[in-house]
């Protein structure tokens, strides 16, 4: 950006650091992208009703930034000079474009209902930091609407909250960049068209829409949790844990939330852990449990316990995210893998295989039985996956598959499965793990005494 | 923003548009006008009675019966205008007829 930047009268001192150079710049504006990018869309969207002008305002001020921090050092809060550029950016292009900006100006008043809460979160105003302020929140649940095909939602909260490229969802989700890039395309125009209200829903309406903003939140999460990613991609975990904060906040009365906070929680304190100095994928029961991070598994625990707690006093179920927690919570409390308490886990996932049942968690649910009942047992119900054929594709089924028949001897089968799930892994710590038990299971003589692991 | 509702029903089940001339919308159509979100809208006779035109090199051709011969059938539509498609959803949801049959919502095109 040729012209400078003016500082908005929040800011603080002065606004940059000394020049740094390009390397460190370059990091902290992949950092900021990470924390950044949801922020601004988010609010760029409710100055402007308009989803295309948004993201690409934002990837303009990233630009700008990648080109002016290396030269002036990066800002003291990058977060508000990229929404300052941002913002400015936006102005320059409605200026410009006269007939968009008539078109923009109805959408954003069509974005206004009397459902939205008055005062300073009105279009246009600041944002505070609780729920119905948080304009990433009010993105996420428009995101997750229902009148979006559900394939899209998670699409689009990942492209606009997250700052997923097109290409990284097409990616996650097994299809070709052009049928993501429409498919992102149409859910848009869909928002604008059927006049999908930009918003938190009100009261009435949270429980349904709850669901899918959970379910997208997770993904997100899981997204950051991924081995490998590096600290940027970390930073998505703590972005759908921030997020799950706030939602779990707004909705003091809904035991999921909770849930799927413990749930992140727990499953975050290990993170350090699942890779090694290597790169390579580490087992949980490998996996250096002093490294665990004491203080998340201490509040996931008792978030969970709470959460528990209050379900059975209002004389509800467990929902699929508390119980996925007290799965979470079997594993972060034992203080060692002998001492897993297995046949616990197998029982909350029947539990969960009924509240849920999905492929996938009829797939973990394998793993449990193997553990805690014999990799016999375990491999007599991935065979029925994979007659079943809901999860050809999936990497995790022929490595399930193969640490079991290792685990029972039936090395040639084991080495096979190897390959299968090698030849559908994308992620390089998966891989080098993949890649290192194919070894062991082809190197001739190898005695290989360890039950294998979800990580 | 403006909506048509397309009532929608399985002419087959009993449910059938000369039903719910003879049963109202329940006093749908009543509130929602006393409410001041509905601007117009029908009762259709049934599908068996539309009669589909379309022009090809000059010609009017005709074919008897409604262009998508699926099982739904339009057997009413409203017009509305609202705040955006949740209070939509809500108002179609109230309507008797999405409980026995369907409901499309669709925005009117605002150029």
């Amino acid at each position: 950006m040729t012209r400078p930047v003016p500082r908005r009268a929040a800011d603080p001192g002065p606004a940059h650091r000394p020049p740094a150079n390009a390397d460190t710049a370059a990091a902290a504006a992949a950092a900021a992208f990470r924390t950044e990018w949801g922020q601004i869309v988010a609010t760029l969207i409710r100055m402007t009703g308009d989803w295309d002008l948004a993201e690409d305002c934002a990837q303009d001020a990233f630009t700008a930034a990648l080109r002016t921090w290396p030269r002036d050092g990066v800002p003291d809060r990058p977060g508000a000079w990229l929404t300052t550029t941002a913002r400015n950016r936006a102005v320059d292009r409605l200026r410009r474009d006269a007939a968009r900006a008539a078109r923009l100006r109805r959408a954003a008043l069509t974005a206004v209902t009397p459902d939205d809460p008055p005062g300073p979160d009105a279009p246009g105003g600041g944002a505070g930091e609780d729920g119905f302020g948080d304009d990433r929140l009010r993105l996420m649940f428009t995101c997750c609407h229902p009148a979006l095909a559900l394939d899209a939602r998670v699409a689009l909260t990942l492209r606009t909250l997250a700052g997923l490229t097109t290409a990284e969802i097409a990616r996650a989700f097994l299809v070709s960049e052009p049928a993501m890039s429409k498919r992102l395309t149409r859910a848009k125009h869909k928002i604008r068209a059927a006049g999908i209200p930009y918003r938190v829903p009100p009261p009435h309406l949270l429980p349904n829409r709850l669901g899918a903003v959970l379910a997208v939140l997770y993904l997100l999460f899981n997204e950051g949790y991924t081995p490998g990613g590096g600290p940027e991609r970390r930073g998505l975990s703590a972005e759908a844990i921030r997020l799950a904060r706030v939602l779990a906040a707004l909705m003091p009365a809904e035991p999921e939330p909770r849930g799927l906070l413990a749930l992140m929680l727990l499953h975050d304190a290990r993170a350090a852990t699942r890779v090694d100095a290597t790169g390579t994928l580490v087992t949980l029961e490998h996996q250096d449990r002093a490294r665990w991070d004491a203080a998340e598994i201490d509040e996931g625990t008792r978030i969970l316990d709470a959460a528990l707690h209050d379900a059975r006093a209002a004389g509800r179920r467990a929902g699929p995210y508390l119980v996925q927690a007290a799965i979470a919570a079997c594993h972060a409390t034992a203080p060692d893998a002998a001492s897993t308490d297995w046949p616990q886990i197998a029982a909350l996932y029947d539990v969960l295989a009924r509240l849920a049942p999905t492929p996938v968690v009829a797939l973990n649910r394998a793993v449990a039985v193997g553990m805690a009942h014999g990799p016999r047992a375990g491999l007599a119900l991935v065979e029925a996956l994979e007659r079943d054929g809901a999860l050809d594709g999936y990497p995790l089924l022929p490595a399930t598959r193969a640490d079991l028949l290792r685990r029972l001897g039936r090395r040639a089968e084991a080495a096979r499965a190897y390959r299968a799930a090698l030849d559908l892994t994308g992620g390089d710590a998966e891989r080098r793990y993949l890649a290192r038990r194919l070894a062991e299971t082809t190197a001739p003589d190898t005695a290989e005494p360890d039950p294998a692991g979800a990580g | 923003m403006r909506y048509v509702l397309m009532i929608c029903s399985d002419e087959t089940a009993g449910t059938d548009p000369e039903e719910a001339a003879t049963t109202g919308c329940g006093g749908w159509s009543q509130e929602m006008t006393e409410r001041g979100v509905v601007y117009g809208g029908a009762g259709l006779a049934p599908a068996a009675t539309a009669t589909t035109v379309k022009v090809r090199d000059g010609e009017v051709l005709l074919t008897d019966g409604p262009f998508a011969e699926t099982k739904d059938q339009i057997g009413g539509f409203s017009l509305i205008e609202c705040a955006g498609l949740d209070e939509a959803v809500e108002i179609a949801a109230r309507h008797p007829w999405a409980r026995l049959g369907q409901i499309e919502i669709r925005p009117v095109h605002e150029p």
